[in-house]
């Protein structure tokens, strides 16, 4: 698609020689984007992110930058930016000071320095706090000093680990939409690390989604919400049904699905490639209909039972018994003509065969 | 917008809590008393408890630590053992203008003194004090101890020729004591006695000595003589003055007081003995005088020398300067403070050392410590632990070891040296001169203080977050750039706890400066030691250990001034 800024070829990394915590990672990030890198603890995002900024080393396979393989420059001579996850504001230097070190160390006159030390912190809204040390600064404060920081010396790429693990989740909500902002005025290219699901898909443009050292999927927001690639994806984004059962005909882009309790749903087929395949199907709560009159005629429907109705305002929330199973949720938008549902009720259950998706077991 | 939106509200919501705690004023709890109090009251019985269970410490630092400390303070100006020994002599001596001997007065004075001193035998006590001060003294002292006994002799034969009665100390004790006491004295005699008829134990001591009310106004120096000899035998030897025939002294203060009393003082005497002492007056003009200066002369040339008499003055005031004016090679001069003789000034220059060697051991220790810590703070936790046990390894062995080993591998035939002299660094006519000097004291101090370098170095590098370093390099910093704007500021606290404490220890170093050191790598401490063990001047000592103290004090301001003591970080 984009021209690659930044390219992850076959890249493996390993730290004791015995087994692999990133396995064979291609990974091509175009410029001016805004990639998000999700995914639960342990995964190895920190590890891609520490070899793009050269603070370990690519076991194997080339990291390029502009087209430039990477893996000789040292750390510093790589020009990218880097919030880390707790700031690593330095304790001992003002803010000011803190803005002005890579500058100095870049040899830029005092004058020009001190300008642009005054326009990053504007940027920031922290233009009154250049004479503060770090320690006297909020969490959100020293987030955003950290941000400037990272920007203040005008790099092309900048990696955020986690930087807004710290904060709480007001405060959080705000700076996403600041960084989003920044990014995309700046023009500049960020990767952005994060194990919060909701983070990645308000504020990236593509989001790599990790597990096990490698990426599991890797597309733009709403294709990863609508349309994963594999239950580990589906399970991680978002909240999602699933149900287990056997492929039994496969018709183009719709399959049949035989629940384990013999019901037949259909699904589109994702990760299945046979008749008789394993699978977990898998449909998001908000898609799943409740009045018969909305689905087509010849869709499948399930029979139901209300284990829980939970009234959350602006959603109803209702757990009911599929399929033996007693863990399928559904959301329904709290609609005049919605019934509020009572535990007992029997129902009828269905979606549109596109909301179903037929992944891999 | 999002922002200044927060921000607004944030600010207004502030206000509002402001403004509230205006109008209210002190909080108050539910009980209706002030917050504050109830507060306190709370936390008091917290407090005690606290204090009840650091008592057992609390107590045993006073009396350990800060009590010897004070008593230290104390020492080092305390003088009152001169105008203890020689109360009248002090006296006498105050307007003396050094220009001359004293006047007799004045040797009478140090005869009634020195009586009492030698029969106390503190004579020599002082003699040895104030021979610190100017040499030969002591041995003034001791002689006069031996022979100040005679002294008075003369006179004394010569009442009793005149009077046997002056022989018999009932007859002394009629005309000095106190008739109560001579009434209390003799109920305690027949007590005394019945318990010895009876076979019974009696170990009640005599009453204390107290004399008659109008004679000191009559023979003003006999009765103190006779006071100090009285008091003296009952105090020292358990005599009574009932028994014991006074000290010759007391005769030759009788002799002086019948010559210079007013004859019409003596005539006016009408209390006890009367009759006996205006007998005397009538003749005592006619006895045998003694020249008081030539016989203290005499019994040694000491007396003579003006150099004595100055001594005594100079150091007659209850609290001196003079330990400290020692210490810092000055001496205190009927003239005023004046430089020790260029060969006796010693201490100045050791305390110069000690400083200056302290400070090349502490440097020497951060530059060995500082790249040892480090590598120890950012090894995998397994290798420094072990690493660390390394470095604690000596404290497991003992002090004389570790410094014999240093002897065994400095000395001039040592491992060192045979070693440098194997591989052609050193000819073997020309070995290193390694121990026995300055360079073996700071070689071995080192060694010996590097882990209290290391450990607080360790344990604040510890702290530091490797990913200060790593920022540093994303922002374009040089791995030399990076360690020293970022990394070797944040070590700065530990630096410095582990500089004062290497300082401190070392400026106060004693055992390892003895062994290695031989003459001119010896610390302050060693003299300190020597006349605390050797030389026995304790007062010297701790004038010593006060200057010592009070530059550490100061060292410590000085560096609260530069760097900040809160800048101090031992873990
Ligand atoms: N320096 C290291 N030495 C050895 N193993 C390491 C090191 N750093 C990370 N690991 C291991 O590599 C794996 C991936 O770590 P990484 O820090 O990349 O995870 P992460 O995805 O960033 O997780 P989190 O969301 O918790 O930050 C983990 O299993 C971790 O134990
Ligand atoms: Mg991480």
């Amino acid at each position: 698609m984009q021209d690659a800024f930044v390219a992850f070829d076959r890249v493996q990394k390993s730290y004791d020689g015995e087994t692999l915590v990133v396995k064979d990672l291609n990974l091509h990030i175009g410029k001016g984007e805004f990639l998000t890198m999700l995914g639960p603890s342990g995964s190895g995002k920190t590890t891609c992110l520490m070899m793009l900024a050269g603070f370990e080393t690519a076991t194997h396979g080339e990291i390029t930058l502009d087209g430039k393989p990477i893996n000789n420059i040292p750390p510093h001579k790589r020009g990218i930016g880097m919030v880390f996850q707790n700031y690593a504001l330095f304790p001992h230097m003002t803010v000011a000071e803190n803005l002005a070190f890579p500058l100095e160390v870049r040899k830029i006159g005092k004058s020009e320095r001190e300008e642009k030390v005054l326009r990053a912190l504007d940027m920031v809204q922290m233009g009154d706090f250049g004479g503060r040390r770090p320690a006297q600064l909020s969490g959100g404060q020293q987030q955003r000093i950290a941000l400037a920081r990272a920007l203040v010396f005008e790099p092309e790429l900048v990696l955020m680990d986690e930087p807004l693990g710290a904060l709480d989740k007001q405060l959080r909500e705000t700076m996403q939409f600041e960084i989003t902002n920044l990014a995309h005025r700046l023009g500049i290219t960020v990767v952005y690390v994060t194990h919060d699901q909701t983070e990645a898909l308000t504020m990236s443009d593509r989001v790599a989604v990790f597990d096990d050292g490698r990426i599991q999927q890797l597309a733009a927001p709403d294709t990863l919400y609508e349309e994963p690639q594999n239950s580990f994806v589906a399970q991680f984004i978002g909240e999602n049904n699933t149900l287990s059962g056997r492929v039994t005909r496969i018709d183009g882009d719709i399959c049949e699905v035989t629940l384990d309790d013999g019901e037949v749903i259909d699904a589109v087929p994702v990760n299945v490639s046979a008749v008789g395949d394993r699978t977990l199907v898998s449909i998001r709560p908000e898609r799943v209909e409740m009045n018969k009159d909305r689905l087509a005629p010849d869709a499948h429907t399930l029979k139901a039972e209300v284990a829980e109705f939970i009234y959350m305002g602006d959603i109803y929330r209702t757990r009911l018994r599929v399929a033996g199973r007693d863990d399928f949720i559904v959301k329904t938008r709290n609609a005049p003509d919605q019934r509020r549902l009572k535990p007992g009720e029997q129902i009828e259950i269905g979606w549109r065969p596109q909301d179903c998706r037929a992944l891999d077991a | 917008m999002t922002d200044a939106a927060t921000g607004n509200i944030g600010r207004a919501a502030a206000d509002a809590r402001r403004a509230e705690a205006e109008q209210t004023g002190p909080v108050m709890a539910a009980d209706g008393r002030p917050l504050k109090q109830s507060l306190n009251r709370a936390l008091r019985a917290q407090k005690l408890r606290a204090l009840a269970l650091i008592a057992p410490l609390l107590l045993f630092l006073l009396v350990t630590f800060v009590a010897p400390i004070f008593d230290m303070l104390f020492r080092s100006v305390e003088n009152q053992i001169t105008s203890e020994t020689l109360p009248r002599t002090v006296v006498a001596l105050e307007d003396w203008d050094a220009q001359d001997l004293p006047s007799q007065d004045t040797f009478a004075a140090l005869a009634y003194d020195f009586m009492e001193a030698a029969e106390r035998r503190i004579h020599t006590r002082l003699g040895s004090r104030l021979n610190y001060e100017t040499t030969g003294i002591s041995s003034t002292f001791r002689r006069s101890g031996r022979g100040i006994d005679d002294l008075g002799e003369t006179q004394a034969e010569q009442f009793i020729d005149l009077n046997p009665q002056w022989e018999d100390p009932a007859a002394w004790v009629a005309l000095m004591a106190a008739p109560d006491w001579i009434a209390a004295q003799a109920d305690w005699a027949a007590r005394a006695d019945a318990a010895d008829a009876a076979d019974r134990p009696f170990d009640e001591a005599e009453p204390a000595f107290r004399l008659a009310g109008g004679i000191a106004a009559t023979l003003p120096e006999t009765a103190d003589a006779y006071r100090s000899f009285a008091t003296t035998i009952q105090q020292e030897d358990e005599d009574s003055p009932t028994a014991e025939e006074p000290w010759n002294t007391v005769y030759l203060a009788l002799y002086r007081d019948l010559l210079r009393q007013p004859a019409a003082t003596i005539a006016a005497y009408d209390g006890p003995q009367a009759a006996l002492v205006q007998e005397a007056a009538g003749v005592a003009a006619g006895f045998e005088a003694t020249d008081l200066p030539a016989f203290f002369i005499d019994m040694d040339d000491g007396w003579g020398d003006l150099k004595t008499w100055e001594t005594i003055q100079t150091f007659s005031d209850p609290y001196t300067a003079g330990y400290f004016l020692a210490a810092l090679d000055l001496q205190l001069t009927p003239q005023g403070i004046e430089m020790q003789p260029e060969e006796q000034q010693i201490y100045l220059m050791l305390f110069w050392r000690t400083i200056v060697l302290s400070l090349t051991i502490m440097g020497l220790c951060v530059l060995l410590g500082y790249p040892i810590a480090y590598l120890l703070s950012n090894l995998p936790m397994r290798t420094s632990n072990l690493l660390l046990i390394l470095v604690l390894l000596p404290f497991w062995t003992s002090l004389l070891v570790r410094t014999s080993a240093w002897k065994v591998l400095l000395q001039q035939q040592g491992v060192i040296n045979d070693t440098l002299v194997w591989l052609g660094l050193v000819a073997d006519d020309a070995r290193l001169a390694l121990i026995n000097n300055q360079v073996g004291t700071v070689i071995a101090m080192t060694h010996i203080l590097l882990p209290f370098m290391i450990l607080p170095l360790y344990s604040v590098m510890k702290t530091i977050p490797p990913s200060y370093v790593r920022a540093a390099k994303s922002l374009g910093a040089t791995n030399s750039t990076a360690f020293w704007r970022v990394y070797f500021p944040q070590s700065v606290p530990g630096i410095g706890a582990g500089c004062i404490l290497v300082f401190i220890l070392s400026i106060g170093y004693y055992i390892t400066p003895e062994l290695v050191g031989g003459r001119t790598g010896i610390f302050i401490s060693n003299r300190i030691a020597f006349h605390i063990s050797d030389s026995l001047n304790w007062g010297l000592a701790a004038a010593l250990g006060s200057i010592l103290l009070i530059l550490v004090l100061a060292l410590y301001w000085l560096y609260d001034r530069l760097v900040g003591i809160d800048n101090v970080k031992l873990g």
